[in-house]
């Protein structure tokens, strides 16, 4: 059999992912945890001196604490089984990659383990995240430039 | 004669004894019952997952040894293998049991490799007490081949849940009343292009399929000569596949053949397409066949181990996923 024969067959009796499902789910997940991050903001809001524009910082921190613990105890990866990318996009999602890495490498100490691997997963986030955001930058500031938007 | 890898032992080695250990998790196999010693903690309360790889491997070999009575200083050859590079879980349990050492490596096939490089030994009269076996620890392997264990991605149900077992027999010399090593055949590398290692059993079912015709032609048997055809770790997607395939190349294996990986778990579908690993099949037929075979069950089996051959390094740079599949005869009578 040829690999051209051999992959037909194999897609045809591998089971497909449940699109639709998972489009559902992540859907959920992702919003249940903005949802839980907006309740988070609003506390911060109501009973500190925060503004809806100061209050992104504490809340991404304790969302990304929250993350750390359901990670921690083992919940996390269950919830993204669940969720897929709803899991996954939200900042929650980066608190996991780097918290697992960690709690995976403590064997190795925490110099060339915990600190030499944090990043292993998240560090493509950091410097694609960069990387990006210096383009769209760019291109808010030729627009503003030439007083297309305004900041 | 060129003999193409296939082999038959006249003076019939014989599997006098096995020794089989597994994780916490894994009291949830229907196999459960089978395994000799199942560990509270996956680690066995020692500090790293490495460590309670090795000391998985180094309980089975003891209870296979202890179970004929014998010690590590009445064993001629340890022939184990594992998943972790260098197979270091391996080397320290060689190292804790001073036994002569051969480090094996088929990946998941390393159970029925292992058990053909004994039978060798022991049919040029080079040994009379040879363990063979593997294992493989969740944690341990997950790291390696995966992301970190507690990290959230969403796998697919094609994707197999690597088993914390450890399964070790021990060859000798024809013995009356136990499983007798009659015949072999070592797998050719197959490789059809496939590239995901969340569907290891696409991968793996041609070499298994491939292993199965050259076995059946080599040795002029058919498949319905035997009792029992289990295949190693190929899950519930592979093993579709392999009795796809069968159906293609005209074999009726619709009543005899099984999958150690997909019924390891019971076919929970929280563990996708069922278990894979060197300690899926080592445990299954070690325990489980074995046992049966001392009830009288099974008279005639062929056990196929698969194993997919790739590292994360070759997967990260594009390469396909070359497989393996070995298989060893077994009969009672």
């Amino acid at each position: 059999m040829d690999d051209k024969k051999y992959a037909t067959l194999e897609q045809e009796i591998s089971p497909k992912p449940p699109l639709f499902q998972n489009i559902i789910r992540a859907f959920l997940t992702g919003g249940m945890i903005c949802l839980v991050g907006q309740f988070i903001a609003v506390f911060y809001m109501t009973f500190f001196d925060f503004t809806e524009r100061t209050a992104s910082n504490p809340t991404v921190a304790t969302m990304i604490f929250i993350a750390m613990l359901l990670t921690g105890f083992g919940q996390y990866r269950k919830i993204a089984q669940f969720g897929g990318a709803g899991a996954a996009v939200p900042i929650t999602g980066f608190g996991n990659a780097v918290v697992s890495a960690s709690i995976e490498h403590k064997s190795e100490g925490y110099v060339l383990g915990v600190g030499g691997n944090m990043f292993k997963l998240a560090g493509s986030v950091i410097l694609f995240g960069v990387a990006s955001a210096f383009a769209v930058a760019l291109i808010k500031t030729i627009l503003v430039k030439f007083g297309v938007v305004s900041w | 004669m060129v003999k193409k890898g296939i082999m038959t032992f006249q003076t019939t080695p014989s599997i006098a004894s096995t020794g089989v250990t597994a994780g916490p998790l894994e009291r949830k196999s229907p196999f459960n019952e089978q395994f000799d010693k199942v560990y509270e903690d996956e680690r066995s309360d020692l500090t790293t997952n490495e460590q309670g790889h090795a000391k998985m491997i180094e309980d089975a070999s003891m209870i296979a040894l202890s179970k004929i009575d014998a010690t590590p200083s009445d064993a001629d050859y340890l022939l184990i293998g594992d998943l972790v590079n260098q197979m270091t879980p391996s080397n320290f349990c060689a190292s804790s049991l001073q036994i002569p050492y051969l480090g094996m490596f088929a990946a998941c096939a390393t159970s029925v490799s292992s058990l053909l490089m004994g039978a060798l030994l022991t049919e040029s009269n080079l040994s009379t007490c040879a363990l063979a076996g593997a294992g493989s620890q969740h944690n341990a392997i997950e790291r390696q081949f995966r992301y970190p264990v507690e990290y959230g991605s969403q796998k697919p149900k094609t994707a197999q849940w690597t088993a914390t077992a450890a399964g070790i027999a021990v060859v000798t010399p024809f013995k009356a009343g136990v499983p007798k090593i009659t015949k072999g055949t070592v797998g050719r590398v197959i490789d059809l292009g496939t590239t995901d290692p969340l569907n290891m059993g696409a991968a793996m079912a041609p070499a298994a399929m491939d292993t199965l015709q050259r076995h059946l032609k080599g040795h002029r048997t058919k498949e319905s000569d035997y009792d029992l055809i289990m295949t190693g770790d190929l899950g519930e997607t592979g093993f579709t596949i392999f009795k796809e395939l069968a159906t293609r190349q005209e074999l009726d294996i619709s009543s005899n053949a099984r999958d150690a990986g997909e019924e390891f778990y019971g076919k929970d579908p929280k563990f996708l397409a069922g278990a894979s690993g060197a300690g899926c099949s080592s445990a299954v037929y070690f325990s489980y066949v074995y046992n049966e075979m001392m009830k009288g069950t099974y008279n005639k089996v062929l056990l196929i181990a698969t194993g997919s051959l790739l590292s994360p390094l070759s997967y990260q740079q594009g390469e396909t996923i070359p497989c393996i599949a070995h298989a060893v005869e077994l009969t009672m009578k």
